[in-house]
């Protein structure tokens, strides 16, 4: 449906954002994920010919020339509402009123979208007094009332508290399933990212660095960057003694590690990715299909959120979480002697990246 | 004192008998003042708008010579315009010297820069965000430009309330180029000038109150919009 090609977005004279290559699908969803700053919303200003481009963008098999016609097909939802002094009923149709639809017609639609975003009541009210998370469902009513073929979110829940984002995300999740309508969302949260997207981006530096399904990125990041970005928070530096069929020998500090993924091709010392999630802790030895176990001591513990992070020292530092109920019943303190182990099968490797 | 309570009853004397030489100049200034607004306001509001919302080289220049406007002299704009308007002038040929058309132009070209310049202000303080969502959501350029300046309408009526009351008050400008002609290009200011120096004091006092009506009324309905906006918006 969108194909972009070598595509570069400038803010002024300034390139700031690069994909070379990005391939949308009709009815799909696709989230564009990243840190602050790294030129996520230019590359969807980009998309959205909002801001000067360089490189090839496609619209349905044709170059898109007339930038104004191809924004009439499509819709922007900002990170701040951006409502227009006037009702809010006014405000959702304001799209179809610079389409030239009638008045009569242009209220209906905007009053049904109003009403599936759960802001019905509110049409007659004045835009701006509204909350913030009533303004953002305005918004987003005012982009899905001109019926787009393409919604473009950017950021569009970042200013929202907590419960408010949780709610409007849940809302948009099944208003975008209800009507099939093509997404790119821009943000900078994994969890946002994974609730609304069939495809993830990786943005960083300006760079659409990797863009796979949610499985792919999240568990075979393509550089150490994105593994650090999406949680993967071992990586470690690795050199390959030996390799065969089926399994990958490595050595990381001291220790043997064997992963059932071959190494890089041209590469003997592979950076060696584990999440935090797929290490087991145990107080002793046991008998597992696990074929990588280390004697480890617990250098520190921290609570995050419902989770516990252990730091571990196995000969290398070692990561795992474990559940706050799972460190209380083992009894976990600092300095304790663990086993800790995780399955052939679990870790990633990337190539080193050599300056 | 007692020249200040003769002038104020003379003054409400002349109103309630609606004198005519004091109704003619009231509605001579309203007519000439309004037109010249009128026509700085068609020509200003999209020149301020297109300083205030777009990039273009020689705009800081353009943006220095709309300041500098602001501040002109009208004894200067006077001048100019007479040296246009004198039968050997560049103009002459129109013979709009001592009329009101020519003091259209004297006051139009001290209303301009007002009008395009806190028009550019006005729109360079709205979220420049706001003109990309607009054109997201389909708008033409023009389409864009158009709703900003609705959307930034208060503090464009208050440009436009600015040169309306830098040329119903002025007099130098209108002296010089309408001639004061009784009936005719004799404004409230010029008028109240002559009036004063006659020491007719309650011609001139009816005459300033007059004018500080008009001026009290456009700032009145100014701020009742301001106060009626901010009420909707909380």
């Amino acid at each position: 449906m969108l194909e972009a090609r070598d595509l570069v977005a400038y803010r002024g004279d300034r390139p700031v954002a690069h994909a070379a290559r990005i391939d949308l699908a009709e009815g799909e969803h696709l989230a564009l994920l990243g840190p602050n700053g790294a030129g996520k919303s230019s590359l969807v200003l980009g998309l959205a010919t909002l801001v000067r481009t360089g490189g090839e963008l496609r619209y349905r098999g044709a170059r898109v020339v007339d930038a104004d016609a191809y924004r009439r097909r499509i819709a922007v939802v900002f990170q701040r509402p951006l409502l227009l002094d006037r009702s809010v009923r006014d405000n959702a149709a304001l799209g179809l009123a610079l389409r030239g639809v009638g008045r009569r017609e242009r209220d209906a639609r905007a009053d049904n979208e109003l009403a599936r975003l759960g802001v019905g009541h509110l049409g007659d009210r004045p835009a701006l007094g509204l909350s913030g998370g009533e303004a953002q469902r305005v918004s987003i009513a005012r982009a899905l009332a001109i019926d787009p073929e393409i919604l473009f979110l950017d950021e569009p829940f970042s200013a929202l508290d907590a419960p408010t984002r949780e709610t409007l995300i849940a809302d948009l999740a099944h208003v975008l399933r209800d009507r099939g309508v093509t997404t790119v969302m821009v943000t900078h949260d994994r969890d946002e990212a994974l609730s609304l997207a069939d495809r993830i981006g990786v943005v960083m530096n300006g760079e659409l660095r990797q863009l796979d399904t949610a499985e792919t990125v999240f568990g075979m990041p393509s550089d150490p960057e994105i593994a650090a970005f999406v949680g993967v928070e071992n990586v470690l530096p690795a050199r390959v003694e030996r390799a065969t069929d089926e399994l990958t020998m490595l050595r990381i500090a001291d220790q043997h590690v064997e992963i059932t993924e071959p190494p890089p091709p041209g590469d003997d010392f592979p950076l060696l990715c584990v999440r935090p999630d797929d290490v087991v802790i145990a107080r002793e030895a046991a008998s597992s299909s696990a074929r990588n176990s280390f004697r480890a001591r617990i250098v520190r513990i921290e609570p995050i959120g419902r989770r516990t992070r252990l730091v571990l020292d196995c000969g290398f530092p070692l990561i795992a979480h474990v559940t706050r109920q799972s460190a209380r019943d083992m009894g976990l303190t600092a300095g304790d002697q663990v086993i800790a182990s995780f399955k052939a099968t679990v870790p990633h490797l990337l190539p080193r990246i050599r300056h | 004192m007692d020249l200040i309570v003769e002038g104020i009853a003379g003054a409400i004397a002349k109103l309630a008998s609606l004198d005519p030489d004091v109704m003619n100049a009231a509605a001579a200034s309203l007519v000439v003042s309004g037109a010249a607004t009128a026509l700085a306001v068609i020509s200003g509001v999209p020149l301020g708008a297109l300083i205030g919302l777009t990039r273009f080289r020689g705009r800081r220049l353009l943006l220095s010579f709309v300041n500098t406007g602001m501040g002109l002299p009208p004894v200067v704009v006077g001048l100019f315009v007479v040296i246009f308007l004198w039968r050997s002038g560049a103009l002459g040929d129109l013979n709009w010297y001592c009329t009101r058309q020519g003091m259209v132009i004297a006051q139009y070209l001290l209303a301009a820069p007002s009008v395009i310049g806190l028009t550019a202000i006005a729109l360079q303080s709205v979220d420049p965000l706001l003109r990309t969502q607009l054109l997201s959501l389909g708008a033409s350029r023009w389409q864009a430009a158009w709703l900003l300046v609705r959307e930034s309408r208060l503090l464009v009526l208050g440009a436009v309330i600015a040169g309306f009351g830098a040329v119903i008050s002025e007099v130098g400008a209108s002296q010089m180029v309408g001639c004061n002609v009784k009936g005719d290009t004799r404004i409230l200011t010029t008028a109240i000038t002559l009036e004063t120096s006659k020491g007719e004091f309650g011609s001139a006092f009816a005459l300033a109150f007059i004018l500080l009506a008009l001026i009290f009324g456009l700032t009145a309905i100014t701020t009742y919009a301001q106060q009626g906006r901010n009420a909707r918006s909380t």
